[in-house]
């Protein structure tokens, strides 16, 4: 008995560590990174950790957050969204094509007041996550192939709509939130932290959010529970379009012009956010904590490539390369999780 | 002991964070011999298989192997040793085909290293014609009933060459001549000179095939004793929980007396209820505090009917009625809004093993207690409260679901729809994988709904369960209904007589 005991009080420390560890190695890995990738950068470079430099940094990953809120929805509900930065570029189209711009740009556009330009924009990306909500739920398109379709229809409302010109003006609102400081503070990055906290209050402490996380866990135990998982994943797709819309309507701002493929660069940026920071591509798992890592590492890395000098093209294969060990990381975390546990 | 036992376990522990799921367990295996394991939902007896099949790798005490100490780091070193498992959660592919599955991981090849197809199927078809299964071999596993998967897997592990083969409750979805044929193989294997071990909650089947019978209970094993006339189902029910056997079988034991309780109102009501090939013309009616019984073999279509019930899929043709109300079901939440509600055959269907029982529970009655902001102090507490009068083994509501053993799993399940009890409650096999205990313990709160006025349809290919429930019963073949049985006595016999 003794032996026996003794063989069996040594590896259940081991192993109850390691198990405390592979639980939170979706947490833990993101975190991780960024505290690598902050002190790599701080030495690498002094410039790097001045305060403006923060705020720099912030407000290069207020569009890409505020995308990514959306995304993480649909990512948790186990479905993909592939048209976000699609659905962001036309809507900020659309909101310049409802106003007046300069004579200097030759654009047959719609003047509006500003208030009505911003619901119809907002109306127009919500009426392109409806769509896709449908083809998703009731004509059971897979995500994956709906959202690469609704990619190219939001390409080409844009494309329509600005006819390869380039327009500068949007609403003062618009024009504010986008591009203008309070405080002290640009306006973009308090946007985009209050998307990230009314997402997360909502996906943690709502009914509406637990059932993202119950769908995306298991949708078929989550249908026999009664629970309208085709309603969730659809709202999730709504969510998604009309968060990625008020990215574009900020992002035209921000960038100060209007025009085709300007926002082609977000959708990996996006997804990139949401998985490096640990949700699980497979659903149920992850949330807003994991996306903020996840923004932060990307944000630091952009960044931090510009302070150190590099060849720009090397740049675009290391953010590759980091994208693909998130990837793995993602992947070998859910099969630690489920390993050797068994299912139901 | 003459022989030298192919298997043996000497003081066998395992603990799982502070669940102590097995003490200081000795357990030996003789060649040829069928070591049947009974013990109640969550005594032990999956882990101490899964120890033995390499699994969990990580336990105390000593294993060996035909004399020589052994310690398993995966399933693929007991199969090299020569042991295989059946596990209780079917593990098949279910996008792979019936020839892929039974090969899996070790496909024939052909002289130039490539996957030989025709001696895959051919192989896959000898081997399940000796479990006598003709089944098209090139169909994706998933399609077929649950019992046949589990065939199929039987089928995987034989073909490995397995010498110890260890079967965890096989025949929970098995129909009797499904059992009869799955026996037939087993005592042909033994006759080969291999060993089994056969772990189920029906006594009788462990009476009848068992040469020798090991009774667990917490963890422990509580006697190891050849099976004699003398060892009959009272004897091992008073070993698996110290209960009189006697307090327990009334409910199931000789012949039932059927009562429809006529003053009370139709609940729900289906005629003519329409999907070939799984079921035709199906009619009934089941009034409020009644429970029906719909009784078949696997495969006879009750299983796409209660799915039918609950919305899942919509019948071609046909009528339902709730409250007299016509009723369309377009999906399982239109249903439910409709005062469904449903308990499918599948575990897996049902639960959420990642999520917390607590949430498990409160899934489908979140609306009912919280607007917008979830509460989850409020489901804990009503976890906590089922946890309790179910009697489900757990440290507590906020303990992950996959840690729970199968027959707990299954509580869980039905725990979900008694906070807040629908019009008509739609049961599929509610006692599969459960200990004798426990099957008392769904029948009380199947009759504790009954009297709160809940109708309840139960469908099940296992008599007992049927028997015990209903008040009236239907049997069902091959997707028609070709008897029911009302206002009468019966006994497991006329059932089965009438499947
Ligand atoms: N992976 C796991 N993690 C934590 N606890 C576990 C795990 N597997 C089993 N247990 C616990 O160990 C105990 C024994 O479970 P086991 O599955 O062996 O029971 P069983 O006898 O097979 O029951 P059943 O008849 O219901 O299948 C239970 O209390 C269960 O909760
Ligand atoms: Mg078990």
């Amino acid at each position: 008995m003794d032996a026996a005991s003794a063989t069996q009080s040594r590896p259940p420390l081991a192993n109850r560590a390691g198990r405390w560890l592979s639980h939170r190695l979706r947490n833990i890995a993101p975190l991780l990174t960024l505290l690598f990738l902050i002190l790599f950068f701080s030495i690498a470079s002094p410039s790097f950790t001045s305060m403006g430099n923060v705020w720099n940094i912030l407000q290069q990953v207020s569009v890409t957050a505020i995308i990514a809120v959306g995304l993480t929805f649909v990512i948790l509900t186990a479905e993909i969204d592939l048209s976000v930065a699609a659905v962001a570029n036309a809507t900020g189209i659309v909101v310049a094509f409802f106003t007046l711009q300069d004579a200097s740009v030759a654009i047959a556009n719609l003047p509006l007041p500003g208030p009505i330009a911003i619901l119809l924009a907002l109306a127009a990306c919500a009426l392109l996550g409806l769509i896709t909500a449908v083809g998703v739920t009731r004509i059971g398109i897979p995500s994956f192939i709906m959202t690469l379709a609704m990619m190219q229809i939001g390409a080409g409302v844009s494309a329509l709509l600005v006819r390869g010109q380039i327009a500068y003006s949007v609403p003062p609102l618009i024009t504010t939130l986008g591009s203008r400081s309070f405080l002290g503070v640009p306006w973009i990055v308090i946007v985009a932290a209050l998307f990230l906290l009314v997402a997360h209050l909502v996906l943690t402490y709502t009914r509406f959010g637990r059932y993202v996380y119950m769908v995306g866990g298991n949708r078929e135990a989550a249908e026999n529970s009664g629970v309208n998982a085709g309603f969730v994943v659809g709202a999730a797709l709504v969510i998604s379009a009309v968060c990625s819309g008020v990215a574009g309507m900020l992002g035209v701002a921000y960038f100060g012009s209007a025009q085709q493929n300007e926002f082609d660069s977000y959708l990996l940026d996006a997804i990139a956010a949401v998985v490096v920071g640990g949700t699980s591509l497979f659903g149920g798992r992850g949330g807003i904590g994991n996306t903020i890592l996840g923004l932060f590492v990307l944000g630091v890395l952009n960044n931090g490539l510009d302070h150190v000098n590099i060849d720009s093209f090397l740049k675009i294969l290391i953010r590759g390369l980091i994208l693909l060990a998130a990837l793995v990381i993602n992947v070998y975390a859910e099969k630690l999780r489920t390993g050797d546990r068994g299912a139901v | 002991m003459a022989v030298e036992p192919i298997l043996e376990l000497v003081g066998i522990s395992k603990a799982f964070g502070g669940v102590q799921a097995l003490r200081d367990v000795d357990l030996a295996l003789a060649p040829g011999e069928i070591h049947g394991l009974v013990g109640e939902n969550g005594a032990g007896k999956s882990t101490l298989m899964k120890i033995i099949a390499g699994v969990h790798p990580e336990f105390g005490g000593i294993m060996r192997v035909r004399g020589r100490e052994v310690r398993f780091r995966a399933s693929r070193d007991a199969l090299a040793a020569g042991i295989g498992m059946v596990h209780q959660e079917l593990s098949i592919a279910p996008d792979l085909s019936v020839a892929e599955n039974v090969y899996l991981g070790a496909q024939p090849t052909n002289r130039f290293g490539m996957v030989d197809w025709g001696a895959m199927r051919r192989g896959a078809r000898d081997l399940l014609s000796r479990l006598g299964l003709e089944i098209d071999v090139d169909a994706p596993a998933g399609l077929l009933p649950i019992g046949v998967q589990q065939l199929v897997e039987l089928g995987r592990v034989l073909f490995s060459g397995a010498e110890a083969i260890i079967l965890d409750e096989p025949t929970s979805a098995l129909s009797p001549p499904e059992t009869e044929r799955l026996f037939e193989v087993l005592r042909r294997l033994k006759a080969e000179g291999r060993s089994i071990i056969f772990i189920s909650h029906f006594l009788d089947d462990i009476l009848r095939i068992s040469d020798v019978v090991s009774v667990f209970r917490n963890g422990r094993k509580v006697v190891t004793e050849r099976v004699s006339p003398a060892i009959d189902k009272g004897w091992l029910i008073e070993r698996m929980i110290g209960a009189q056997a006697a307090d327990l079988e009334e409910s199931w034991m000789g012949s039932i007396q059927l009562a429809t309780p006529r003053d009370a109102p139709v609940a729900f009501e289906a005629v003519g209820l329409t999907h070939a090939p799984a079921f035709r013309d199906v009619s009934f009616q089941v009034r409020a505090g009644e429970a029906l019984g719909v009784y078949g073999y696997m495969g006879c279509g009750q299983i796409e009917l209660s799915r039918a019930l609950f919305g899942k899929i919509q019948p071609r043709r046909g009528a339902m009625r709730i409250g007299g109300q016509p009723a369309r079901l377009s999906g399982a939440a239109a249903a439910k809004r409709a005062g469904m509600a449903f308990v499918p055959e599948s575990r897996r269907a049902m639960l959420f093993a990642e999520e917390p029982i607590y949430r498990n529970i409160s899934i489908s009655i979140l609306e009912t207690i919280s607007r917008i902001w979830v509460k989850p102090d409020r489901e804990r507490a009503i976890a906590a409260g089922h946890i309790q009068t179910l009697g489900i083994r757990a440290p507590g509501p906020s303990t992950r679901l996959g840690a729970l053993s199968g027959g707990n799993q299954q509580k869980v399940a039905l725990a979900r729809w008694l906070t807040r009890p629908p019009r008509v409650l739609v049961l599929c096999e509610p006692t599969r994988g459960m200990d004798v205990g426990a099957k008392e313990d769904v029948v009380r709160i199947v009759r504790s709904l009954k009297e709160q006025g809940i109708a309840v349809i139960v469908l099940s290919t296992e008599p007992e369960t049927v028997l015990s429930m209903a008040d009236r019963i239907l049997v069902l073949r091959r997707g028609e209904v070709v008897r029911e049985f009302a206002d009468m006595a019966i006994s497991k016999e006329d059932l089965l007589a009438a499947a």
